[in-house]
């Protein structure tokens, strides 16, 4: 056992807290001053507005997808389910820059909708729609993943009692099964706004990448290294390190409930 | 508030689950399904509630065509082996589920879920969670939340089946003098013989998807219409061409007309009655259910040849099974 926590740790500590610790060293070296200067750029800004805009349309639609998807999955038989199934996962198997790119042959001038589009006065490459899009696209799975598991674990027959004793379906959804899968469904959000959170690859491709508009914080980083502003970079770094830290402690301190009830 | 099952068939891929099964279930009477595993009975009785689609047939509820209805416009209350008991809500919630999606007021539904806590005893668990309680305890409140909407019928699907022997009989005695009381339409499935026996005032034995004879306890072990019959509402021998109840075989020590010979392979104690195994000249074995005193005086002793005669037997023309 102990040998087995030495792994853990070790592991760990070599993968991820000596880069995350150094990062934190670097921001600080030159002074707290010189971060909160990076920081308080209106581009810096601006992009971290944009971030949790798309995470807040992202995770909606993704919970809302995901839960309807799971419940396909585990109640119902329809032709084409194994394909439903297996297509939830695609996004977790594909490359993000491939995401980016497929969307860019879609809404590009030349793509299938680019044009159409475009002659209705709809922008979506560069622009919100297209970086909403990529980000649903990668952080689909989360939801389903989660809950297709805790449907199966509860089985039906609560739901079945539910129906005999005159409720709706919605009636069903919404007193039974919703609050039997709630964790799941809470654990599968909190991975899904991690993921939007940090998504860079495709919303790389989409988004162009322009400052001040269409960056987002992970784009941010990105630019704010390459022109050698390191501090800069490692201190919006830290700030999203941070979200996602308090995403996880959210976790933490939502999972020992679950076995109380 | 009479159920009608008229020729009901339903299949699950190729397993035909119910094969042209009508039945009649009285206003106010205890009905048993009685059959074995994979007989069609449950099924019948989901159907019956609308939790599955016949692919033909139909079912009328107190006059009228239910066949097309959703389960929560049936009226029915079901009770589930396993309890289906909400897991998040307390015992109150659960029993106050059917009165609470109704809208009533929330007096009305306090009075009425105290009013089933006191008749299936559980007035002290009200503030428990399902997960607090016994497998009985859970199944009584299944019940109550079953009954809390007044339902035309009472469906129950094994409900004593994941209980241990004690309870199960406990529980069993406990629904007769409840459906006493409450006089709700009542149809239960189950496989054990003597559960059917003890309960219902109907029985329909299934088999095989179809319903092989329906009528009272009695009639069904004095006058059973199939072999199947027989042999599932009671031990039987077979002797000869015909059926015999191990209660019904005489032993004798003096062969005499009619009689057949055997060889007394082992006497089984089991208290006042005693089972007496025995081999047939070509091999066949049976049985006799003997008393105390008779085997006294018989002096029967394991090796012995004796001589049977059924005083009682019964003969199937187009044997089946």
């Amino acid at each position: 056992m102990l040998r087995l926590r030495t792994i853990a740790f070790g592991y760990l500590a070599a993968i991820l807290l000596g880069p995350v610790s150094l990062v934190f060293y670097r921001t600080f070296e030159n002074g707290a001053g010189a971060a909160w200067a990076a920081l308080s750029t209106p581009e810096t800004i601006h992009a971290f507005k944009l971030t949790p805009i798309i995470t807040a349309i992202a995770v909606p639609a993704n919970t809302i997808f995901g839960i309807a998807c799971a419940l396909a999955i585990v109640r119902r038989t329809f032709p084409g389910k194994g394909l439903l199934n297996a297509f939830v996962d695609l996004p977790l198997a594909l490359s993000p820059v491939v995401v980016g790119l497929a969307l860019f042959l879609l809404y590009g001038r030349e793509g299938w909708f680019g044009s159409w589009l475009s002659e209705h006065g709809v922008q979506v490459l560069f622009a919100l729609p297209s970086m909403v899009v990529a980000t649903i696209f990668v952080s689909l799975p989360f939801v389903t993943r989660a809950v297709v598991p805790a449907l199966r674990e509860i089985g039906d027959e609560q739901e079945q009692a539910a129906r005999t004793l005159g409720a709706s379906s919605w009636q069903t959804f919404r007193r039974i099964t919703l609050p039997a899968i709630r964790w799941a469904v809470i654990y599968g959000v909190i991975l899904t706004t991690a993921r939007s959170l940090g998504e860079y690859g495709a919303v790389a491709v989409v988004s162009g990448r322009l400052q001040g508009e269409t960056e987002t914080a992970t784009l941010r980083v990105q630019e704010r290294y390459e022109s050698f502003d390191i501090a800069g970079a490692y201190a919006i770094s830290i700030v999203l390190a941070f979200m996602a830290v308090l995403v996880l402690v959210a976790m933490t301190f939502i999972k020992p409930r679950e076995g109380t009830t | 508030m009479s159920i009608a099952v008229k020729g009901v068939s339903k299949r699950f891929g190729d397993f035909v689950a119910l094969d042209n099964a009508s039945l009649a279930v009285e206003s106010g009477s205890l009905t048993a399904l009685l059959g074995p595993s994979g007989s069609g009975k449950s099924t019948l009785l989901r159907v019956i509630a609308g939790l599955e689609q016949p692919d033909a047939g139909e079912i009328v509820i107190s006059g009228a065509d239910a066949t097309a209805l959703a389960p929560q416009k049936r009226g029915v209350g079901f009770v589930f082996q396993h309890y289906a008991a909400f897991k998040h809500m307390t015992v109150r919630d659960n029993v106050a589920f059917g009165l609470t999606i109704r809208k009533r007021p929330k007096a009305e539904v306090a009075a009425r879920v105290d009013e089933l806590l006191e008749l299936v005893q559980l007035q002290p668990f009200g503030h428990r969670y399902p997960a607090q309680l016994s497998g009985g305890q859970r199944q009584r409140m299944a019940l109550a939340r079953a009954l809390a909407v007044k339902p035309s019928v009472l469906l129950l699907d094994e409900p004593f089946g994941a209980l241990d022997a004690r309870v199960r009989a406990e529980l069993r005695e406990w629904l007769r003098r409840l459906h006493e009381e409450v006089h709700v339409t009542t149809v239960f499935v189950t496989h054990d013989q003597e559960e059917a026996m003890e309960v219902a005032d109907q029985i329909a034995v299934m088999n095989h998807g179809r319903i092989e004879q329906v009528g009272a306890p009695r009639d069904l072990y004095d006058r059973p219409a199939t072999e199947f019959v027989m042999s599932f509402v009671g031990p039987v021998n077979r002797l000869r061409e015909s059926w015999v109840r191990p209660h019904d075989l005489e032993v004798s020590l003096q062969p005499s007309e009619g009689a057949v010979e055997a060889l007394v392979e082992r006497i089984v104690h089991l208290g006042f009655e005693i089972r007496v195994e025995l081999v047939l000249g070509d091999g066949d074995k049976l049985f006799a259910q003997l008393t105390r005193r008779e085997i006294d005086q018989l002096e029967l002793r394991e090796g012995q040849i004796v001589y049977l005669r059924p005083s009682a037997e019964c003969t199937f023309a187009a044997s089946v099974t």
